[in-house]
Order: C-alpha cells, then sequence, then structure tokens
C-alpha cells in the first residue's frame, strides 16, 4: 500500500489544495480509504493526521471500509420522492436485505443513499457502479440487480 | 445514401436506454447494407420523450421517441431515415411545441452539435464572444456583462458584472476564476445538460471572464456525481488547449487562462460558494464568513469570481449578440433567458429556456402537461431542497426573481419539482430538516443543532404532542435559524418548512401516526 500512495503523493502532492484529490486517487486505487493511509498522506502534504482524518470524514463520498463489488446508489431526493423513489428504497432494502450504508453478507452489493444524481426528468434514479439509470421501477430494479449477480 | 441519425449520449438519456438503442441502430444498418453516420448530441431536454432518435432529411431535423431497442427494426421498416410514418413519428425537431415555444440563447447548441466536437463548435458561433472580448479592454468586457442585466443564475441572483467588477478591481498577483458545477438541488440538471451538451460555451465563458478581470487559472468544481459531465469537460478541455482556445497565448492575443477540473465528494454544502472554495482548497467545506467577499479574498485569498455554471455559458452569447441583445428578453430586473427544469410528477419533463416573464402555470401545463400520474398538482417546489413549496392557488405567479421573492418563494436555480395530491406535506416539511441536518457543514449552531432539533418537532406535532405550543415551536425555530444562521443551508431551509406549514397546516394535524 505505501507504495501505491507515495506514487499517487508524488504524482499529485504538488498541485494546489491537493488533498481531495489525492482522496480521490486513493479511493479509486483501493475502493475506500484504508486508515493506513491517513499517516501517509499526512507525511506526504504535510499535514498532520487530524486534519487529513477531518476531510475525510467531511465528504460522504469518501468511504472508510471496503464496499460491496458492486455499489447501488439511490436517489432520496424530492423529484425521485415525488416518483415513487420512496417505494424503490424500501423495495431495495428488502430485496438486498441490508439498509442503507450497509454491504450484503456476501460481499456483493453495497446500497447507499444519495442525495440527487441530476436525473430528475427520469425519476427515481439510482446509480450502479456509476452507470446512471432513470425510470426504475421495481422490476427494473431487479433486473439490474441480476445483471450484477451474473458478472460475479 | 449516407443517412445521418442521431441519438442523444446525455446521461439522462443514457439512463433509459439511449446507448443500446444506438447500438441496434448501428447494428440493423450494418444487417441491411445501409451505410449510415451515428451522431451523438447531448439531449434537447425533452425527456419524456427520452430516448428521442433523430435523423437528418434535407438540412432538417425530424424525430421519433421514445425508442426502445425493441422498435429499431420495425423504424427501418418504416423508412425512419427519409421521415417514414411511424407510431413513434414526432414530426421535425424544432417544431415540437414543447421545443419551439422556447428561447434558446444559452441552450441554443445543447442537443444539436457533438458536444466535443470543435468544429461544430464553431461553426454554430462559438468564440465569437471570446474574439470579441479580445479586442476590448477589461472594463469594458465587464460593463457589457453588467450592462446585459445577466445575474448570478446558480441562485443568489446576484448581478454577475458587478462581481466582475470587484475583482477587476481588486489589485493582486494572481486572481482565479472559478465555476460552481456543485449542481446539488433536487429537480436541476441544466448545468449538467450544458457540461454535456455544449461544454465548450462553459469553457469560452470562463476564458472570457479570466481576461476581463485579469485572471490567469480557472476551476471547475464539479460534483461527483456526474461522470458523465467529467468525462466530456476533460476531453473539451484537451481540445480546446489543442486549438489554441486554452493556454500560454490564447488566439494568439498573449492572454493566458489554465483551465482544470476538480471534484467534490458529495457534500451538498459545498455548493455554497465559501464552502466550495474550501473545498477547492482541499478543505472541509466549512463556510467562511462574509466578508470578506470572495470577490476580494476568495480562493487561496486571493480575489476570486465565483458564477455558476449557467452564469459563465451565458457569457459566450452576450458578448458575440451583445448586451443589448441579452437585456432585451426578460421583464423587470430580471434581464435574458432562464433555463427551467421541470421535474418530480410531471408528464412532460424537461428543459424550458424561456425569457423571464412566464407564468408558473404555463410552464407547469402547457410544457409540463400536467402531472405524470394524472392526479392534480398539489404544490411545487422552486429551487430545490431549500425552496418553497407553492400550492396550486398561485400558479399564476410569473416567473421571475422579484415577483416570486413577493410570495415567500424563490427561484433559486431554476428547479421546479411537481407533487400530485398524494403528497405528505408534513413529511416533506420533515424532510427538509432531516436534509439539512444530513449537510449541515456544522459551524454555525442554528443550521447543525435547529436542523435535528427541527425534525424532532415535527415529529412530536406529528405524533399529536402538545400539537399548538409544538407549531409555535417551530415558528420561532424556523426564525432562529433564517435569521442566526451563516449561509444559505440554515437560513433557507425554513422556507419549505414554513410554506408547508402555511399552505398545507392540515397535513400537520392529522390523525397522529409513527413514521
Amino acid at each position: 500500500m505505501k507504495e501505491q500512495i507515495e506514487s499517487i503523493l508524488s504524482a499529485h502532492g504538488h498541485r494546489p489544495g491537493p488533498l481531495l484529490i489525492v482522496l480521490h486517487a486513493v479511493q479509486q486505487e483501493f475502493g475506500y480509504v484504508p486508515d493506513e493511509a491517513i499517516p501517509l498522506i499526512a507525511d506526504g502534504l504535510n499535514l498532520s493526521r487530524a486534519e487529513v482524518y477531518g476531510v475525510l470524514t467531511f465528504y460522504h463520498h469518501f468511504r472508510r471500509s471496503p464496499p460491496g463489488r458492486h455499489v447501488v446508489q439511490i436517489c432520496r431526493a424530492e423529484s425521485c420522492a415525488a416518483m415513487q423513489g420512496e417505494r424503490l428504497a424500501q423495495y431495495a432494502q428488502q430485496r438486498l436485505n441490508i439498509a442503507f450504508h450497509e454491504t450484503t453478507p456476501d460481499g456483493r452489493f453495497s446500497l447507499e443513499p444519495v442525495y440527487c444524481l441530476g436525473n430528475c426528468a427520469c425519476s427515481p434514479a439510482l446509480m450502479i457502479d456509476g452507470e446512471l439509470h432513470g425510470r426504475v421501477s421495481p422490476e427494473r430494479f431487479d433486473e439490474l440487480i441480476a445483471s450484477k449477480q451474473v458478472e460475479t | 445514401m449516407n443517412a445521418v441519425v442521431y441519438v442523444s449520449k446525455d446521461a439522462s438519456a443514457l439512463s433509459v436506454g439511449a446507448e443500446d438503442v444506438a447500438r441496434a441502430i448501428a447494428r440493423e444498418a450494418a444487417a441491411r447494407g445501409i451505410e449510415l453516420t451515428l451522431k451523438r448530441p447531448g439531449s434537447r431536454g425533452m425527456f419524456w420523450l427520452e430516448p428521442l432518435v433523430e435523423v437528418a432529411v434535407g438540412g432538417e431535423r425530424f424525430a421519433y421517441g421514445p425508442v426502445n431497442v425493441g422498435d429499431v427494426p420495425g423504424l427501418f421498416d418504416a423508412g425512419f431515415l427519409d421521415n417514414g410514418a411511424h407510431p413513434l413519428r414526432l414530426g421535425a425537431t424544432e417544431e415540437i411545441a414543447y421545443f419551439k415555444n422556447q428561447q434558446r440563447l444559452t441552450f441554443a447548441r445543447v442537443g444539436l452539435i457533438e458536444p466535443t466536437s470543435f468544429q461544430d463548435y464553431v461553426a454554430n458561433g462559438g468564440y465569437r464572444g471570446l474574439r470579441n472580448a479580445l479586442a476590448m479592454q477589461p472594463a469594458e468586457i465587464v460593463q457589457a456583462v453588467t450592462d446585459s442585466g445577466l445575474r448570478g443564475r446558480g441562485g443568489a441572483a446576484f448581478p454577475t458584472g458587478i462581481k466582475w467588477k470587484t475583482v477587476l478591481d481588486t489589485p493582486a498577483k494572481q486572481k482565479y476564476v472559478t465555476c460552481n458545477a456543485d449542481e446539488g438541488d433536487s429537480g436541476t440538471f441544466s448545468d449538467r445538460m450544458l457540461m454535456e451538451g455544449d461544454p465548450f460555451a462553459l469553457i469560452e465563458g470562463m476564458t472570457v471572464a479570466g481576461i476581463a478581470v485579469g485572471a490567469t487559472q480557472g476551476y471547475i468544481y464539479l460534483r461527483v456525481e456526474y461522470p458523465h459531465a467529467h468525462r466530456t469537460l476533460l476531453e473539451a478541455i484537451d481540445i480546446a488547449y489543442r486549438e489554441g482556445c486554452l493556454g500560454a497565448n490564447i488566439l494568439g492575443s498573449g492572454h493566458r487562462f489554465d483551465l482544470e477540473v476538480r471534484l467534490g465528494a458529495g457534500a451538498y454544502i459545498c455548493g455554497e460558494e465559501t464552502s466550495m472554495l474550501e473545498s477547492l482548497e482541499g478543505k472541509r467545506g466549512e463556510v467562511r464568513v462574509r466578508p470578506p467577499l470572495p470577490a476580494v479574498k476568495g480562493l487561496f485569498g486571493q480575489p476570486t469570481i465565483v458564477n455558476n455554471v449557467i452564469s459563465l455559458a451565458s457569457v459566450p452569447i452576450i458578448l458575440d449578440r451583445g448586451a443589448a441583445f441579452y437585456r432585451d428578453f426578460g421583464v423587470g430586473r430580471s434581464r435574458g433567458t432562464i433555463p427551467l427544469q421541470l421535474a418530480g410528477n410531471i408528464k412532460r419533463p424537461g428543459l424550458v429556456e424561456r425569457a423571464f416573464g412566464l407564468t408558473l402555470r404555463e410552464l407547469l401545463y402547457d410544457y409540463g402537461g400536467g402531472s405524470a400520474s394524472g392526479r392534480p398538482i398539489r404544490a411545487v417546489q422552486i429551487g430545490g431542497p431549500l425552496g418553497a413549496y407553492v400550492p396550486a392557488s398561485q400558479f399564476d405567479v410569473v416567473i421571475d426573481y422579484e415577483t416570486l421573492g413577493g410570495i415567500g418563494a424563490l427561484l433559486g436555480h431554476g428547479g421546479i419539482v411537481a407533487f400530485d395530491d398524494t403528497v405528505d406535506m408534513a413529511r416533506m416539511a420533515r424532510y427538509a430538516m432531516e436534509f439539512c441536518a444530513v449537510e449541515s457543514c456544522g459551524k454555525c449552531t442554528p443550521c447543525r443543532i435547529g436542523s435535528t432539533r427541527g425534525v424532532e418537532v415535527i415529529d412530536r406535532i406529528l405524533y399529536g404532542i402538545d400539537r399548538e405550543r409544538n407549531l409555535q415551536l417551530l415558528e420561532d425555530l424556523c426564525d432562529t435559524m433564517a435569521e442566526g444562521s451563516l449561509c444559505g443551508l440554515g437560513g433557507m431551509t425554513p422556507f419549505p418548512v414554513r410554506s408547508a406549514l402555511r399552505y398545507f397546516r392540515e397535513d400537520f394535524l392529522k390523525t397522529p401516526v409513527r413514521y
């Protein structure tokens, strides 16, 4: 891990205000920001560990533990709520048998809430592994999950 | 014959299957031995028709939609490449009433051109504004923007030219132009559509801003939820550098302007300008106390323009066609056009760019066609999660900054979310407080603590505990948050809560239930 983080730091550390860029790169590399990375980043950017920790925990996007192989993000904002988004959110929790912010025991799916994917004209919306889907009915949700189960 | 077919690659179009439709068209054409060119523009903004397929016939574009993969062979059978009759045929795209009755200035090219085709951009008026700007003195550019009447489209509606003048008049070795592309309001997608559909317009607008105020570095602060926009912007910025429209010597003028995209990390508060600057500096997105204004002491302590995507993308046409051209659209102190976004429970959701001055009713019914569910529209929320809920009795309100302000609402970033009569407005008020609690940066007490207390007070009202006193307490809490918060998050959360209380009070007084 040390090696990968050092290479991220040498690629981005010189840029103005680099901490968010570095955290994004670390999460890109590992899928989350491991605790062991915090002192390495702090050293590399000449910050205190508290500063790195403070930034890391401020932003909803950064994860501190490994996610499931597929990350399902369901929009909880008003436009989706007006189009049965709440029903979709309930259905997803039931179908995957986990609550938001949890991962299925087989490590396959993580469920995360998100506040607006900008797909409000095709509500309700969700994103799976960075891929956006709109007008998602419970049936469509099943199809999407099934297609991911085929993958792994 | 080499037919040209257009299928959008806008993220929303892709989200309902545009990629599969595009592939199916290519496959079917190959199987039938038909040569065709598949172009991938942004979206026309008529999202109920996506995936929309257009064909060019005799220099005009004809539309079919919404097209599913299964419709593709039938379209070929019907001769859609020659505008043949088919149940999905919509006629000439630009004659569709929803589109025809718009005034597209900022969005003129969106859906029309291929987003990262520099040739398309220039052939459709691109970079004329920058060329004009390069022939002007900085103060003249700023004056033109001031004269156009353009006000910040992000939500605060502050006159853009005044902001630029402050930056111009503040001496510093380094100044910055930052673009706030942290479009977090539910019901809004105009920034996303613009960045995905016409990224050069934003790049050009930022370059003009840089030259106007003497800034050599620009940053686009883009929300991480927009991966498609991210890819498009990166590609367009690369091309702009190659074409000499960014970098050390812009169009041979000797001016320098560099541009970089920085990603946010899922914090709604970073759409607040000072929080965005903190985040750009790589810190927690905590709001700064103003003054000093960002225009005086902004990014890294230097004079900084902070403008929304739509404000900046409207600059090229102002510099191209002149301040008077832009100012002649609109009413009162709301000049120019506004891209309104129709979302939620609405039959025809999409983007409507119009001069200020149409009524909410026209927008909801003439454009939107009423609710998607077919039930009466009971309320609309204007301007995102911090915007007021407007009841049906006020749908005749004219859409401009002052008139909406007069009824205790605000236009914000122009997002309009419709709800039918199944909505529970007490629940929406609770949601507003909950959202504020989740997204508060924590710096000031009224927002950090007030929002959590707000959820609890609303719960007590809903549970039927001491209702009258708790309703009074909720009003008092709204006062405290509105008057005492550092920024708009805590300061404006009372808008949806109070409007729900005022117009939909019966929803708070129903037989107690536990949520």
